[in-house]
């Protein structure tokens, strides 16, 4: 079956996943259509990470389906290499590769994996350095870089594979306040141009701008889930009152 | 230059310091063979156990229990016997049981020589700790740098080759150089199978000379110099590789 736009990008219906005897993932669903951006919320612990880690086939899956552009990422056929050209991925600990200077950074995924040509990967990587605002920096090692910066050479690092989907790892969590804005006001840049995005964050302030969806999640479940404004003003379920009134 | 090598003649009638390998030009040539045959067998056994290392440490990542008992079970006997042991062991057990060759003389003679047992044998010694050397290194590569790779769509050589063989052997210099340095120093034992190595010669020449405290004292400053001459490449290479920002 092809899949065509008015379809959901990412389908999740009844995500099991369990790590040893722990069930940290009991039954997720939920579907997000092209242009789209979630926002998965809730306690640590909770499984936000790693329903996202399923979607581009980092974790496995015990049960449930996941389907991206149409394609079944609980499948042991499974072409991860497929899956990976349509879904990027930006993590907590930015995870640059140190020995790489940053443009290094953003041309080694084209260059290695699609095997595009050096010339016009390096003008992809120079524009994306521009979108980010590290112009200047390309020849720094992620060593020399702030963790914002790194951040951000690693969206674009993302960005460089021309990726369908971005899913967004706590990016901001490891960040000193002053920070975290510079990199929220990257995403929001990416959002507004048309990327589907799916977030996990502790930023309730840019869930509420950005997303079209909020999913709060608990135990492995979602608790309840609906548009920003109905979310955080109007929440129904007591769990979800509690986990508000306790950070906002 | 003969008034050079005459000097040491002078000195010798003079105050009696007897340096035969300067002023006798066949006690020279002795030292000279036995300074070449050092370097040689330093130089292949130094190539062969960062060879046996490197598969080494591949195999002990095997999926297969019995390739991993097999590393290290080699690595145990290897480690844990004196390495004169070993080349006894691999020179007069092992090479006692190979069949004989001729030596188009009419005669027989062994199928390995004395020179090509003493780089099995210190290849196989050095190679054990190597495997443990590159393991460190290679179980030093943050997981989370690995699966960036993975998100981006490398395969699994290219994040072997790209991503983690060029981190984990910055970890590993000082460790190798360490072990490098011993390697040049236990191919002294080759003497012991009668390798005309430097050490040898030396004592070919007290023996006919009557000269030991000599002849000890200037092995003394020659090894120095040579291991010498090894520890300084390896450390101008670890810093040829020193990465901005990254590590110590």
């Amino acid at each position: 079956m092809a899949w065509s736009e008015d379809q959901p990008m990412v389908s999740i219906k009844n995500l099991h996943k369990s790590f040893g005897a722990l069930e940290v993932i009991k039954g997720v669903s939920l579907d997000v259509m092209k242009g789209e951006v979630i926002c998965i919320i809730g306690p640590s612990g909770s499984g936000k990470s790693t329903i996202i880690r399923c979607v581009n086939a980092l974790n496995d899956m015990q049960k449930g389906s996941i389907l991206v552009e149409g394609q079944e990422v609980n499948d042991p056929d499974l072409n991860k290499l497929e899956l990976r050209k349509k879904v990027g991925m930006v993590f907590q600990q930015y995870n640059l590769f140190p020995h790489k200077t940053a443009l290094e950074n953003i041309m080694m995924a084209p260059l290695l994996v699609l095997k595009q040509d050096k010339a016009e990967v390096e003008e992809l990587a120079r524009q994306l350095v521009k979108k980010v605002r590290l112009e200047g920096k390309e020849n720094n090692y992620p060593g020399e870089l702030s963790g914002g910066q790194q951040q951000r050479v690693a969206i674009a690092r993302s960005l460089a594979m021309t990726p369908d989907v971005m899913l967004f790892d706590e990016v901001t969590a490891a960040l000193d306040p002053e920070t975290v804005n510079e990199v929220l006001v990257t995403i929001k840049e990416l959002a507004e141009d048309g990327m589907t995005c799916i977030l996990v964050t502790h930023e309730m302030g840019f869930a509420r701008e950005v997303a079209d969806h909020i999913y709060f999640t608990d135990k492995g479940v979602i608790v309840e889930h609906g548009r920003p404004a109905t979310f955080f003003d109007d929440a129904k379920d007591p769990r979800t009152k509690e986990f508000l009134s306790q950070i906002l | 230059m003969d008034a050079f090598f005459e000097w040491f003649k002078w000195l010798y009638d003079d105050t009696g310091i007897n340096l035969p390998f300067l002023y006798d030009s066949y006690d020279r040539g002795r030292m000279i063979d036995g300074f070449f045959m050092t370097i040689k067998l330093s130089v292949l056994c130094l190539f062969f156990s960062i060879i046996i290392g490197m598969i080494g440490a591949w195999l002990q990542a095997s999926p297969l229990k019995w390739t991993r008992r097999f590393v290290g079970g080699y690595i145990q006997l290897f480690r844990n016997t004196p390495p004169l042991v070993q080349l006894y062991f691999f020179y007069f057990a092992i090479g006692t049981m190979l069949p004989k060759v001729s030596n188009g003389f009419g005669g027989e003679e062994p199928m390995l020589g004395g020179f090509a047992w003493a780089v099995v044998s210190l290849s196989f010694f050095a190679g054990a700790f190597n495997v443990e050397i590159f393991r460190s290194g290679i179980e030093a590569v943050p997981n989370s740098t690995i699966e960036a790779a993975k998100a981006l769509g490398f395969s699994r050589l290219q994040i072997y080759k790209d991503i983690t063989l060029p981190l984990a052997f910055r970890v590993v210099l000082p460790a190798l150089a360490n072990n490098l340095v011993n390697l040049v120093k236990t191919t002294t034992l080759a003497y012991a199978i009668a390798v005309p190595e430097m050490l040898y010669e030396a004592n070919q020449i007290w023996s006919d000379n009557v000269n030991v405290t000599e002849m000890m004292i200037f092995m003394l400053l020659v090894y120095f110099v040579l291991v010498g001459a090894l520890v300084w490449v390896m450390n101008r290479w670890e810093r040829s590789m020193k990465i901005p920002g990254y590590g110590a």
